[in-house]
């Protein structure tokens, strides 16, 4: 499904010109930085992703921690989002996917065999880059997910927690009076937040978002840049954009991929003001991706 | 474009002007001849249609003679006993030919009497059968009572045997002509809409053939072929697209699918005899059969229609009911089927349009049998629509002429009627946003 985007290929059109120095002056694609965290959220270790024979990520290691905003950037095809992906175990339902290293969930290896996906993807919620309402009504968009999963027990504790989700979301009052309509209906930025509503609603311990913003207007996004920052209070967030303003304003550390290497985490300060690894400072600094 | 600027020569402007008039001409070419196709097809639809519909009009029409029956009961044979087996046992064929030759006292001769007898149809003593069974009371009482006229009456007094040819070439003889001719001039003959023909099943006298029984063979073979392969259609197309692995088996399956598509309806009709009515043993002729035959036949287009319309439903929707948890199962029954829904029916309309309209398999398996009672269920003999007209189209009255397109109308309403069905029930699931 996400196959055409994440495919690593050697060659990126946009760097053909200086590819050749560059790989020459920084064939060291070793992680520059600190990768790990006290009492991480989330603990990625040698995590490798394969397409069929293409290997989309290599060995990247990396802790997530409690309610921070980590920000992914990278050019495309970078594999950010296949790391991302393989957070919540998304990337299951790509046959062809096959992924090895370990992925700890507060210590549960949600790689274990015996481990079971819907209580995981309960647990670590995810926001699509296009924004993927339900063709329901708006209540029930935010309903499916705590009526699935057996979160409530009446139709009044239903609403408790449709409303609330919406209000987390920043979409209450903008929708409260047509809950019955469909979800479809709203604008692209109504959308996001209401799939936004849609995760928090299961109460998930980590949200994903890959490039929640790429298909909405700079107000839209401003809304749902400051809604993240709200969240950060409750949940951990992974955000995968491509804007680096967007990173630099809502993340507390930031992690740059390249060809699915893992080139460089830090503070988000850090990164953008003294980026330590060539290839990272060629990034920030525009001159390529 | 060009509205007065000067454009320069050799610039590009001046060549895409100078093919923009070669485009466009070719844009109305293409135009035309889709208009064309669009016309031409209609012209065969009305040219169908129309012929149809001319043809088989007649046969919603049948002559009627009145005739004065004296229910006397020493003609009757009755003696003071009036029991049901008594009543049922009666001549009443005789009763006819009496009241005929009392209405035309100077026909004498045995032949002339045959004649005769030959205006009304056999079918006027069953009608007199019934009424006394109904009625005893009408014992001894005179009625005057309708009943059919015999089918070559019928097509002389709906104009389609010629009166001026030589009476060797006609199957209505010169004095029949007369005595119906007498009949109209005192106002005992008379069309009035054929009743019989939707409440009867299948005979041998045109007068008395019905299209019911042909009709509920149907009915009670589509009702077994949907409520089979609409359900297994369903499920395995939901199997394969959305739980399958895929690997060599799943693409044999698919293989497999398609190519049964294309099989012959002829060969499923064999296959059917073989199976189920030579290994299983169940009875021929029935709709049970039939159903199961043209459930095989119509699986892979089911399938193959149903698995079309869950691919076209937006990965988005998949993963955005993942993303929450939700399994694979509550994945594709919440969000991916009731989108599909609508496509799936779809190919379920053409699957049974296609096995309503299939004679084929049907005469492998010994639903072309000459029925008359009406199938009360699915393990009834039966015959199906299309094969009454194929059977009717082979008869040589000229009143089956007229009754097998009548029967196509009831083929193609009944046709008409399922789409439209299955089209309001697409626009309520498609409702849902």
């Amino acid at each position: 499904m996400q196959f055409n985007t994440q495919v690593v290929s050697p060659v990126t059109p946009l760097m053909v010109c200086t590819d050749i120095e560059l790989i020459a002056a920084h064939d060291n694609r070793k992680t520059v930085g600190k990768i790990s965290v006290t009492n991480p959220r989330m603990r990625c270790r040698n995590v490798n992703v394969f397409y069929g024979d293409k290997q989309a990520i290599n060995r990247v290691n990396l802790d997530i921690g409690r309610h921070e905003v980590i920000a992914m950037i990278g050019p495309s095809g970078c594999g950010k989002s296949t790391f991302l992906r393989c957070l919540n175990r998304m990337n299951d339902t790509i046959d062809s996917c096959r992924v090895t290293g370990e992925i700890l969930l507060d210590d549960q290896d949600i790689y274990d065999k015996k481990l079971d996906v819907v209580p995981l993807r309960a647990q670590v919620g995810m926001v699509f880059q296009k924004p993927n309402p339900f063709p329901k009504s708006i209540y029930e968009n935010v309903a499916y997910g705590p009526r699935i999963h057996g979160l409530v027990s009446s139709k009044s504790d239903l609403d408790v927690v449709v409303e609330s989700s919406l209000c987390r979301a920043g979409l209450w009052d903008e929708v409260k009076d047509r809950l019955d309509q469909p979800g479809t209906g709203l604008s692209g930025g109504q959308q996001q937040r209401l799939c936004i509503a849609r995760t928090i609603a299961v109460g998930p311990e980590v949200i994903l978002m890959d490039e929640p913003c790429s298909a909405l207007d700079p107000i839209a996004t401003a809304k749902i840049e400051g809604l993240i920052d709200e969240l950060r209070e409750e949940y951990t967030i992974a955000i995968v954009t491509h804007s680096m303003q967007q990173a630099a304003r809502v993340s507390q550390r930031t992690a740059y991929f390249h060809l699915g290497d893992l080139i460089e985490v830090g503070e988000t300060n850090q990164i953008f003001t003294n980026p330590q690894h060539k290839l990272t400072e060629d990034y920030i600094t525009g001159r390529f991706g | 474009m060009n509205n007065g600027a000067k454009i320069k020569p050799g610039s590009t402007m001046e060549r895409v002007n100078a093919n923009l008039a070669k485009r466009y001409a070719k844009e109305r070419r293409f135009r035309r001849m889709g208009l064309a196709a669009i016309v031409i097809s209609l012209m065969f639809l009305g040219l169908l249609f129309g012929s149809i519909i001319s043809k088989g009009y007649g046969a919603f029409w049948q002559t009627y003679i009145q005739l004065e029956i004296h229910f006397e009961p020493e003609d009757m044979d009755l003696h003071g006993n009036r029991s049901l087996e008594v009543l049922s046992a009666v001549d009443y064929g005789g009763l006819v030919k009496r009241t005929l030759r009392e209405m035309f006292p100077k026909v004498k001769k045995r032949k002339e009497k045959r004649k005769l007898y030959g205006v009304v149809s056999n079918g006027a003593a069953f009608q007199l059968r019934e009424m006394v069974m109904n009625h005893p009371d009408l014992i001894g009482r005179t009625v005057q009572v309708w009943v059919p006229a015999d089918d070559d009456v019928d097509m002389l007094i709906k104009g389609h045997i010629d009166r001026h040819k030589p009476e060797s070439e006609r199957r209505v003889k010169d004095q029949q002509i007369a005595w119906v001719d007498e009949l109209q001039r005192v106002g005992k003959i008379e069309k009035r809409f054929n009743t019989t023909f939707f409440t009867a099943g299948d005979s041998r006298e045109p007068e008395l053939a019905g299209i019911h029984g042909a009709l509920m063979g149907s009915i009670f073979t589509l009702l077994i072929t949907l409520g089979l392969s609409f359900p297994m259609g369903v499920a395995a197309a939901i199997y394969l697209e959305e739980f399958a692995p895929t690997n060599r088996f799943t693409d044999f399956i698919e293989i497999n699918i398609n190519n049964l598509a294309a099989v012959p309806s002829i060969v499923f009709g064999l296959l059917g005899l073989a199976v189920f009515i030579n290994f299983f043993g169940l009875p021929r002729s029935i709709p049970l059969v039939g159903g199961l035959v043209l459930t095989l036949m119509t699986l892979p287009t089911i399938i193959i229609a149903s698995r079309a319309a869950l691919k076209s439903v937006p990965p988005s929707i998949r993963e955005a009911a993942l993303g929450i948890g939700a399994s694979r199962m509550q994945t594709v029954f919440h969000h991916v089927l009731p989108q599909a829904l609508p496509g799936m029916l779809t190919g379920a309309i053409i699957g049974m349009a296609q096995a309503l309209g299939e004679t084929a398999p049907l005469l492998m398996i010994g639903m072309v049998a000459f029925i008359v009672d009406i199938p009360a269920n699915m393990m009834d003999p039966a015959t199906a629509l299309p094969v009454q007209i194929y059977l009717w189209a082979d008869s040589p009255e000229r009143a089956f002429m007229e009754r097998t397109s009548a029967a196509i109308m009831v083929l193609l309403a009944f046709l008409i009627s399922m789409n439209m069905l299955a089209v309001l029930l697409r626009k309520k699931f498609e409702k849902r946003w």
